[in-house]
Formats: C-alpha cells, sequence, structure tokens
C-alpha cells in the first residue's frame, strides 16, 4: 500500500463543472448531457453550451439517471420524473424523522 | 464457494417462461435499485439478481445451469462437476450493465460456471491510440466527527482490471484519503488521476468519493444542521439550570429556562457541521423521569401526588 495521503478536492456548492467534467464523470457522451439539459434534469448556468457550469450536486442527479436508464430502461422524460420524486421522497423522510422525535 | 439458487433469488418456479423471468426481473429490479430502494442490502440483492438474470434470460446458460442445478441446494458447498458444460456452448457477450465505468463483479460461483467477462481492452495498443481512463465511483462511509474536524481515512476499493490472459480480475486497492473539515452527506471529492488509467498518452481517470455519513445513536444530521434529542430531569426543566451537551465538537453548557416544556428546541448557533456558513446545533428537550423502583422513591412521587396540585389532563377537559 502507497502511503501518501491523497487529497482531494471537494465537490461543494461553490464547485461547478463543466460540460466535459460532468460527461466523463458520468462515462457518458456530451449529447446525453445535453438531453437532460433539454429536459429540464439538469439546470446549468451560463447561456451558451460552452460557457455551462453545472453546480456538484447535479452530478449525483445525472449519475441517477444514467442507473435508472442502464438498469431499468427508463426513458429520459421517465428518469426526469423518477428523480423529482427521490428528492421528494428524501425531504419527506426527513421531516419524517424529525417528526419521529421525542416519540 | 456455495451453489447460488438462482430461481429463488428470482422469485420463479423453475419451470418458469422467459417471458415470466423477464417480468420477475422488471419487478424486483424496480424494488432493489440501489438509487431508488431504501432496503439496506439493496445494492448487493440488485447484483445477486442481475447476475441470476444474466444466466436465466439466456436460454443456453439456463439450460446448463439447469442441468447442473438439479441436486444442489442454495447454501451448498459447491464445485463444479468436471466437463459439466460439455456439449454447451456460451455464445458470450450481451452482460447486462456490465458497461459505465460501474464494472460488475459476479461471484465465485457465476465465475467459476460462465468465466469471468472478457476484458475489452485487452490488447488494444495497435497503434496511436490514446484515450483518457475511466472515472471510477465509490461512496465511502464516514464518522459525523469527522465532518467536524477533518481526518485521514483509508478506503479500500475493489478495482476489476485486465490480466495478462485477457481476464477481468478484482484487485483490492487501499488508499489513505484526506476527508476535509466540512463536508456534507452527499458531497463528492474528486481524487484527480486515481480512476482508471488512459491508454496511449491518455491521462489516468478521477476518482469521485461520495460521503456518507455512518449512522450515529444520537445525532441527526440534516445539511450541515445536527439534532440531539437531550434527555433532561424534571427539576432541570422546572427550575432551570446548567447541563452538559455532547457535540461532535465536543462536550458544551447549555443553560436550560426555568418553565422549560419536553420538546422545547433550543439552538446553539454555529455549532453544526463547520463551513464558511456552519450549520447550527438543535437541541430538544425531553424529559425523563426518575425511576419509582425505591421505596425512598415512590414515597417522593406520593408526596408530589399529595402537594402539587396538577392536572396534565386539564387542557382536555377531564
Amino acid at each position: 500500500m502507497n502511503d501518501e495521503i491523497l487529497n482531494g478536492l471537494l465537490l461543494d456548492e461553490e464547485c461547478m463543472l463543466t460540460l466535459g467534467e460532468l460527461s466523463h464523470a458520468c462515462a457518458m457522451h456530451a449529447e446525453w448531457v445535453m438531453e437532460l439539459v433539454e429536459e429540464g434534469i439538469l439546470e446549468p448556468s451560463g447561456v451558451e453550451v460552452s460557457h455551462w457550469r453545472f453546480a456538484a450536486p447535479e452530478l449525483h442527479r445525472a449519475r441517477t439517471v444514467m442507473h435508472l436508464q442502464r438498469d431499468l430502461g427508463i426513458n429520459i422524460s421517465g428518469a426526469a420524473l423518477v428523480v423529482d420524486l427521490l428528492d421528494e421522497i428524501r425531504v419527506l423522510r426527513q421531516q419524517l424523522d424529525r417528526l419521529g422525535e421525542g416519540y | 464457494m456455495e451453489f447460488e439458487d438462482y430461481y429463488k433469488i428470482m422469485g420463479v418456479k423453475r419451470d418458469a417462461t422467459q417471458d415470466e423471468i423477464k417480468r420477475a426481473y422488471r419487478k424486483l429490479a424496480r424494488k432493489y435499485h440501489p438509487d431508488v430502494s431504501k432496503e439496506a442490502d439493496a445494492e448487493e440483492k440488485f447484483k445477486r439478481l442481475g447476475e441470476a438474470y444474466e444466466v436465466l434470460k439466456d436460454p443456453e446458460k439456463r439450460a446448463a445451469y439447469d442441468q447442473l442445478g438439479k441436486n444442489w441446494k442454495a447454501g451448498q458447498d459447491f464445485n463444479p462437476p468436471p466437463g459439466w458444460d460439455a456439449g454447451f456452448e456460451f455464445s458470450g457477450g450481451g452482460f447486462t450493465g456490465a458497461g459505465g465505468g460501474d464494472a460488475q463483479a459476479y461471484s465465485d460461483f457465476f465465475e467459476s460456471l460462465f468465466g469471468r467477462r472478457a476484458g475489452g481492452f485487452a490488447g488494444a495498443g495497435s497503434r496511436d491510440f490514446h484515450a483518457r481512463g475511466q472515472d471510477h465511483h465509490a461512496k465511502i462511509l464516514i464518522d459525523l466527527e469527522d465532518a467536524y474536524h477533518g481526518a485521514t481515512r483509508n478506503i479500500t476499493l475493489q478495482v476489476p482490471e485486465v490480466d495478462s490472459a485477457g481476464h477481468v480480475i478484482t484487485r483490492k486497492r487501499t488508499l489513505k484519503v484526506r476527508i476535509p473539515k466540512g463536508v456534507k452527506q452527499g458531497q463528492q471529492i474528486r481524487l484527480a488521476g486515481q480512476g482508471a488509467p488512459g491508454m496511449g498518452q491518455g491521462g489516468n481517470g478521477d476518482l469521485y468519493l461520495e460521503i456518507e455519513f455512518k449512522p450515529h445513536p444520537f445525532y441527526r444530521v440534516e445539511g450541515r444542521d445536527v439534532y440531539l434529542e437531550l434527555p433532561v430531569a424534571p427539576w432541570e426543566a422546572a427550575l432551570g439550570g446548567k447541563v452538559k451537551v455532547p457535540t461532535p465538537a465536543g462536550v458544551l453548557d447549555l443553560k436550560i429556562p426555568s418553565g422549560s416544556t419536553s420538546g422545547r428546541k433550543m439552538r446553539l448557533k454555529g455549532k453544526g457541521i463547520p463551513g464558511k456558513q456552519p450549520g447550527d446545533f438543535y437541541v430538544q428537550l425531553k424529559i425523563v423521569l426518575p425511576p419509582s423502583d425505591s421505596k425512598k422513591a415512590r414515597a417522593f412521587y406520593e408526596k408530589m401526588k399529595q402537594e402539587l396540585p396538577f392536572n396534565p389532563r386539564a387542557a382536555l377537559g377531564v
């Protein structure tokens, strides 16, 4: 084992990814990422494609869509609905946790 | 190595039609998909399901498996009998879901029967071909305390590699990674150049680590805010006073106002997960009664009953 300590880059709220970085991190073509933007699943800042910047949490969304397409054969619109619902469920679960306290 | 009952995993009868198998797969895949399912072992179940389907959806593999499987039960110690696959020819290829950098690992059982997945890139270095290596993704479980202080953690990854004979083998790789202070659940750390090796002069891919907190027995985390239910004695709530509060940053003193009720929320500003905008630490009081398991305690409760005029149900009109 290598003893070197690796220092990574934390992709926090302020860290933005380019179209190239995002597509590479999903092992998909840029065209696929552009489809996700078209569908409203991802919302990059910047108007022109070359200026698009994606907030780090978008990477997680994009990869979830990729898995849903690949494993369950869901199309992009279906996957868009699923990731929205997953987000909603996450928020509801947190509220449930909060309410569950003290019982 | 143990025998795997693929029919049992998929919940179908041994004489199920290909259509029934396909339907069972679709249904279970939705149930156990790791991005969707909340079941703790969803990932493992999804992997085994994929493997079972890999065999049963392919009439050739299924026939060979059936031939073999008549006398075996799941979990039995298993070694493939010599020449078991004589007379079968596997067309190869067509492995479900094996693309996209999330190389799927099959069980030893599967590999002993159907071989390892043939490596796609073996021997591809014929002419000037350059490509950046794939990015890898992994989850890393850390303690909440690590987010408060930062930490260095060893992580072990299973890395699929192509050996000289063109087979995919899984190698264990251990890395020492610095967890920066202030990380949140779901955030990713990008380690440049720690993904798959590139080809030709293409550079290495990156490694993305997704942060996940281990469940904590008493803290609950939301974003950068941390929540704690704090037990207090009735007299601490009634009379007020200073009590000790554990936080991931260390023990703090909290002043409880007199007349506090159960469920009262108090905020310790900036004592959540650190960051440019640090989170807050929320304490919710929970009044806990001393046990009445001694003569002395019972006598004391009796005295309270007699001397404190108190109807907790007054607001309910009874």
